[in-house]
């Protein structure tokens, strides 16, 4: 089905279930009950799942498949945001004329900077790309260029937002937020409640799970391609390409360029769901945000950078909430000097702490499943079927490794 | 005729004159071997072949074309494949799919951004990796990963991914460096099959007198840089001139 083997489409229907269903699979607890702090079923986290696990999908492309590490990706995010909100002042809220836009022109951006940064590589390449990013950084946090050409651009530290004296020439009187050729709004959300539970149905959530679908696919297609083998090619041996008659420059930037694309795309998302964009989105924590969550869930693999945007983005808004209060009301069961001893002991680790908790996970992820999060999950199933086999075939006859 | 006409060619190192005034032809449809002591020059010469080097002075032309100054991949389509010492293999693929890279760099060149078909749709490669394979007795690992393969095996799949290019000059540095006798053997009898099969021009590159006694047809000694003689095997194995340069230098070699 859809061209791929199956082992490729079943997990495109997982993926797909699992996106589809996320308004109820992530709010397992019933409001108001003390777990409810762990429900991320609310719309603004639930955006940012999906477009993070696109922002990381097109990085993956990249990274685990080239090896090539770039830490300047979220200098197309800020283009995308740019390119949709500047569509919003021009045109009107309808999102379907940003988005393409933001498409093409991070492309645009990723042709020149890929076309710079991979004349050298390894370390090289990345502090090359590095260096590009916070160059736009720093151009859209002051407005250079806009002040060179006496208008404004990026609108510096304010960051670009709609104003009233803007021409937006196609608007209705009715259009005053981000809509979809205005079927739907995306921040209408229908909350649904069953008994103590409620479930939050958002247009935005839904409008970006179907285009991270598209996107996932996409990856999948070009992950099976001959043009993906030849990108793993360029990760394994470059010296045994080029005397193979290949040329490995335009393999690694077709790859830079749709990886730039991809985080185009997740970055007009952003703007599409809130309309603005500010520079803060290209600093170099964004882009080494990326590179965590694919390497927490697994360079090179199809649905480790999904899992790892999953994983960051949840510790990053849930973990973080977690307070002394909220510890206490955990602990209230324990005796009094403990349970201070306790909320003591937990209190580095959450709430402004999250961090920590991060950086200690992923420690544990390099250093005993260096394939990330995709590991430990083939780890535990081998672990499964070879109890499964043992039972099964007593004389020991193994089953095959993937 | 022949095939590669090596003139004058020259290529210093600071101080180090490694290659001077060389003259090389190979014939087409030849086993040619170039012999020499450690630091003779034989592997810059290589270098300036394939395009890793440009020499400094003289002339390098295939099939009536010039090298100079193409990039690696450009000559390599011309028709010239280079195996080298340790074997150069994609060792995080499979043992099919290294085979597959180069059935897709002979049909498609050096960039085709082919992102939607899948890899296995593509019969025409698929089969020919394949035949490929059977014919180099590698079928049975065609799942394994190409860097946990003997040494051996490496080697193999190295020369029939050279071959799957269809190369009308294929270039060997030190094929059998490391072996043992048993694979340094097979690897000859496999060199052999190759010569006889094919209409190919090989060109190599060794220091085991064994391995250029059997294969080769004409034999270059190259001492310092220069070659001293061209000759047939026979001929060569008497020369007063490479006894003292080559032989009489390393009596282990011979």
């Amino acid at each position: 089905m859809f061209g791929t083997a199956k082992r490729d489409t079943a997990l495109l229907i997982i993926v797909a279930i699992l996106t589809l269903f996320a308004p109820f699979l992530l709010n397992p607890f019933p409001a108001g009950s003390a777990m409810a702090q762990f429900n991320a079923g609310y719309p603004d986290l639930m955006q940012r799942f999906v477009i993070f696990g696109i922002f990381a999908i097109g990085f993956n492309i990249l990274f685990g498949l080239t090896g090539y590490l770039s830490f300047g990706h979220a200098a197309f995010l800020g283009v995308g945001s740019y390119a949709v909100v500047w569509m919003y002042k021009l045109l009107d809220y309808n999102i379907i004329w940003g988005l393409p836009l933001a498409i093409v022109i991070s492309g645009v951006f990723a042709l020149m900077i890929g076309f710079i940064s991979l004349r050298r590589s390894g370390i090289y390449f990345s502090i090359l790309t590095l260096a590009f990013a916070q160059m736009m950084f720093a151009i859209s946090y002051s407005d250079l260029l806009g002040r060179f050409f006496g208008t404004t651009i990026t609108n510096g530290e304010t960051g670009l937002q709609v104003y009233r004296s803007d021409p937006q020439v196609l608007i209705d009187s009715w259009e005053s937020v981000p809509h979809l050729l205005g079927l739907v709004e995306m921040r209408s959300t229908y909350t649904m409640r069953l008994g103590d539970w409620s479930f939050d149905f958002n247009a935005g959530y839904y409008f970006c799970a179907v285009i991270m679908l598209l996107t996932f696919y996409l990856a999948i297609r070009i992950f099976r391609s001959p043009f993906g083998m030849m990108l793993r090619a360029v990760k394994s041996n470059q010296q045994r390409m080029n005397y193979t008659g290949l040329n490995t420059r335009p393999y690694a930037l077709a790859a830079f360029v749709i990886s730039g694309m991809y985080a185009g795309l997740a970055g007009g998302l952003m703007a599409a769901m809130d309309p603005l964009a500010g520079a803060e989105r290209m600093q170099w924590t964004a882009s080494g945000e990326v590179v965590l969550m694919t390497i927490l869930g697994g360079a090179g693999t199809l649905i480790g950078p999904v899992l790892g945007a999953g994983f960051i983005k949840y510790f990053e808004n849930i973990f973080s909430k977690i307070n002394d209060n909220v510890l206490h009301s955990w602990f209230a069961f324990l005796p009094d000097g403990i349970e201070d001893f306790m909320v003591v002991i937990v209190h580095p680790f959450v709430g402004k702490g999250w961090h920590l908790t991060l950086g200690l996970m992923f420690m544990l992820v390099v250093i005993f499943l260096p394939g990330g999060l995709v590991e430990g999950g083939q780890r535990i199933a081998r672990l499964f079927r070879r109890k499964n086999a043992r039972n099964d075939a007593p004389d020991g006859s193994k089953t095959p490794a993937e | 005729m022949a095939i590669l006409e090596v003139k004058n060619v020259g290529k210093r190192f600071g101080g180090l004159q490694a290659l001077n005034n060389v003259n090389l032809s190979v014939a087409e449809n030849s086993c040619h071997a170039i012999i020499g002591p450690n630091g003779a020059g034989k592997s810059t010469l290589l270098n300036c072949l394939v395009g890793k080097l440009i020499p400094d002075t003289g002339s390098v032309m295939f099939d009536g074309q010039s090298v100079l100054g193409r990039k690696p991949y450009e000559i390599n389509q011309m028709g010239i494949s280079r195996v080298f010492q340790t074997p150069e293999i994609f060792g995080d693929l499979t043992v099919m799919e290294n085979m597959m890279i180069p059935c897709f760099a002979k049909r498609d060149g050096a960039f085709e951004l082919n992102a939607i078909t899948s890899v296995t749709s593509q019969r025409d490669v698929v089969e020919k990796a394949e035949h490929m394979l059977e014919d180099m007795n590698l079928i049975d690992k065609r799942g394994m990963h190409a860097a946990s393969m003997s040494r051996g095996d490496k080697r193999r799949l190295e020369i029939a991914m050279c071959l799957a290019q269809d190369p009308r000059l294929l270039l060997l540095d030190e094929p059998t460096a490391g072996m043992a006798r048993a694979d340094t053997n097979n690897t000859i009898d496999l060199l052999k099959r190759i010569k006889d099969e094919r209409d190919i021009t090989i060109a190599i590159i060794e220091h085991d007198m064994h391995v250029v006694f059997s294969l080769a047809e004409r034999i270059t000694v190259l001492a310092q840089g220069t070659p001293l003689v061209e000759d047939t095997p026979e001929k060569i194995k008497g020369h007063p001139k490479v006894r003292e340069a080559y032989l009489g230098e390393s009596q282990d070699a011979a």
